[in-house]
């Protein structure tokens, strides 16, 4: 039996037939050039660090750079965003929820007809694409330089809609307000309201 | 009073002191030498390197430390308990030993004695340094065998290759070294050194010397054991907490000690530098264990220098250089150097000495000559297109489907 299945050979399988050559590479350079890399570890040390010494020193970054959300107000301090889930739509990492609401007289959030009521974003998928930015169709919804995003939990990471809200500017008033008197939702979208009338901190 | 009576000469007590000072030296300078080397490499790549425990991040290789040491200790379960845990032991104490017969300082004053700061000095004081390092691989390739584990073994084996081939160049380059002094015992090498450093008048050796005592010490460039990309952690793959501690800390001792016995044979010990031996009378005999501290560091931010600059070698060119030039080179410079002594103890006229330098030399231009030589042959024959000396790349196999064929036809027949 065993002389049956005899173990080939490299002589069978014609390994040895394969011709193979030790190739010679001819440095490019001589001794000089090899220590020429001696000298440019030994000057660099002489060189400034390019290190940003991170917690302290906080380098500014691009003026573009995609770092945290921010949901926007118009000058007299609505809300811009109608809840119209495009950006949820349009986020490939499935990373924002939006649930919109009707504004009433009593509650109005925004110019319009909706608002978002709820509006959370989630850091742990969030990709920083910037689809959402270009999917709002109100401008509502832009990126900050803020790129901190870090915490302990996984529940922190999720930001709900007043950790995204801007802040009130100077002339912004807190909604829910009433819309600026005589003025339309395509007035606030054409900005002419300039900041908030008297008239609408009454209530 | 030679060194060797002026120590023969101390009480118990102050040996005991002695060893208690080497080892926290060894222990200091392996600490500092952590953090400056990793201050250095960060330079030479422009970034500051660790500077955040401590002033300048001094205590970065003592929190490093501390760290190794809180971590969790795992013996894996193929590993051979007892050699697993000797190995690390092996390779800390091997290191350590090596520094006992390096003269640190001369004669000086140590608690009302005279003495020198040298642990011990025995008569083959070189001989005893190559043998306690030929010890320390045992520590590497009994870890690698005993991990239990492929990368550690293979790992282990390289570094063992590797140490054992390039002690046989250092041996070499050492020779040269005892042939002058005539002597192998350390404080007589470096009293043999007042007048002419030996790295100026053997400068060969110096040169093997340096070159072998990075591969003997693993370091990069010759770091081939530890290629990450390939083997892991090498022959310490499989060691955490205080056991890959001792592995690390002989590794920087190791360095430490060979920066001290190339500093001892080629560098004048603690010898003042030439010209600058007034400062000894100046300020006492502690003096001179500045300069000592200053040439090994010195050496020490050459290892560092070679660790920033270099690229790992390959395995197969770094054993062809080791066997087939090192070792060869420094044979042949040891006939020269002893051909040399030999005339000049003899008193040889000085014609003589003088006929066999210049045919020596005449020699290695005339080899020298002929390898340009034949390079250039082949370079023209390349350019001329000549097969047989053209240099011809991997080219994939030839096909060789024929002869599988007629192979499995024939395990066919055969079966039938």
């Amino acid at each position: 039996m065993s002389e049956n299945l005899e173990p080939l050979k490299p002589k069978d399988l014609g390994i040895n037939d394969v011709e193979f050559y030790e190739v010679e590479q001819t440095p490019a350079v001589g001794f000089l050039g090899s220590m020429k890399g001696f000298w440019v570890t030994f000057s660099t040390m002489f060189k400034k660090p390019l290190t940003v010494e991170y917690p302290e020193v906080k380098a500014p970054t691009e003026e573009r750079f995609h770092g945290r959300h921010q949901l926007n107000r118009h000058p007299d301090g609505l809300e811009k965003c109608i809840g119209c889930e495009l950006c949820a739509w349009a986020c490939p990492a499935d990373a924002i929820y939006v649930e919109g609401e009707t504004n009433t007289e009593e509650n109005r959030m925004s110019p319009g007809e909706r608002y978002g009521k709820v509006y959370q974003i989630n850091y742990l998928r969030c990709v920083f694409c910037g689809l959402c930015i270009e999917a709002c169709p109100t401008r509502a919804l832009t990126m900050t330089n803020e790129y901190e995003l870090a915490d302990d939990t996984r529940a922190k990471l999720i930001f709900e809609k007043q950790d995204l809200l801007a802040p009130l500017r100077q002339g912004m008033l807190m909604p829910p307000h009433p819309m600026y008197p005589d003025m339309t939702d395509t007035n606030y979208y054409n900005g002419d309201v300039k900041q908030a009338h008297p008239s609408q901190e009454s209530q | 009073m030679t060194t060797a009576e002026l120590i023969g000469a101390d009480p118990g007590w102050l040996i005991v002191v002695k060893a208690l000072i080497v080892f926290a030296i060894c222990v200091f300078l392996t600490l500092m030498s952590v953090w400056g080397e990793r201050r250095v490499v960060g330079r030479m790549q422009q970034r500051p390197g660790p500077n955040r425990v401590g002033p300048f991040g001094l205590i970065q290789a003592l929190a490093d430390g501390v760290k190794l040491a809180l971590k969790e200790d795992i013996i894996p379960t193929a590993a051979d308990k007892v050699v697993f845990v000797l190995a690390p032991i092996i390779s800390a104490t091997t290191c350590f030993m090596s520094f006992a017969v390096i003269p640190i300082t001369g004669e000086v004053t140590m608690f009302g004695r005279q003495t020198a700061m040298q642990l011990t000095d025995i008569p083959v004081g070189v001989l005893y340094i190559l043998a306690i390092a030929s010890i320390g691989v045992y520590g590497i390739v009994l870890a690698g065998w005993s991990s239990g584990s492929t990368y550690p073994l293979l790992g282990g084996l390289r570094s063992s290759a590797q140490v054992i081939s390039y002690e046989i160049a250092m041996g070499l380059s050492l020779v040269a070294v005892f042939i002058y002094a005539g002597s192998m015992s350390t404080s007589d090498i470096v009293a043999a050194q007042s007048s002419w450093w030996y790295a100026v008048v053997l400068f060969p050796s110096f040169a093997i010397f340096v070159i072998s005592m990075v591969g003997e010490t693993n370091r990069a460039p010759f770091d081939l054991a530890e290629a990450e990309g390939e083997l892991v952690g090498g022959f310490h793959t499989e060691y955490s907490s205080l056991k890959f501690a001792l592995f690390f800390l002989a590794e920087y001792v190791n360095i430490i000690a060979v920066s001290a016995l190339a500093t001892t044979l080629f560098l004048g010990g603690y010898k003042a530098p030439p010209g600058l031996g007034f400062t000894e009378s100046w300020l006492g005999g502690w003096f001179t264990a500045i300069w000592f501290f200053l040439k090994v560091l010195t050496f020490f931010f050459v290892f560092v220098w070679l660790r920033g600059t270099l690229p790992r070698l390959r395995y197969d060119q770094f054993m062809q250089f080791g066997w087939k030039v090192l070792i060869p080179v420094s044979i042949l410079w040891i006939l020269v150097v002893a051909t040399l002594r030999v005339l000049s103890l003899q008193n040889a006229p000085r014609i003589i000495v003088i006929a066999f330098a210049s045919s020596v030399v005449f020699i290695i231009m005339a080899a020298n000559i002929g390898f340009e030589n034949a390079k250039k042959k082949k370079e023209q024959s390349i350019a001329e297109g000549d097969n047989k000396t053209a240099p011809k790349f991997a080219v994939p196999s030839l096909p060789i489907e024929v002869s599988t064929i007629n192979v499995s036809q024939k395990v066919g027949d055969n079966r039938e």
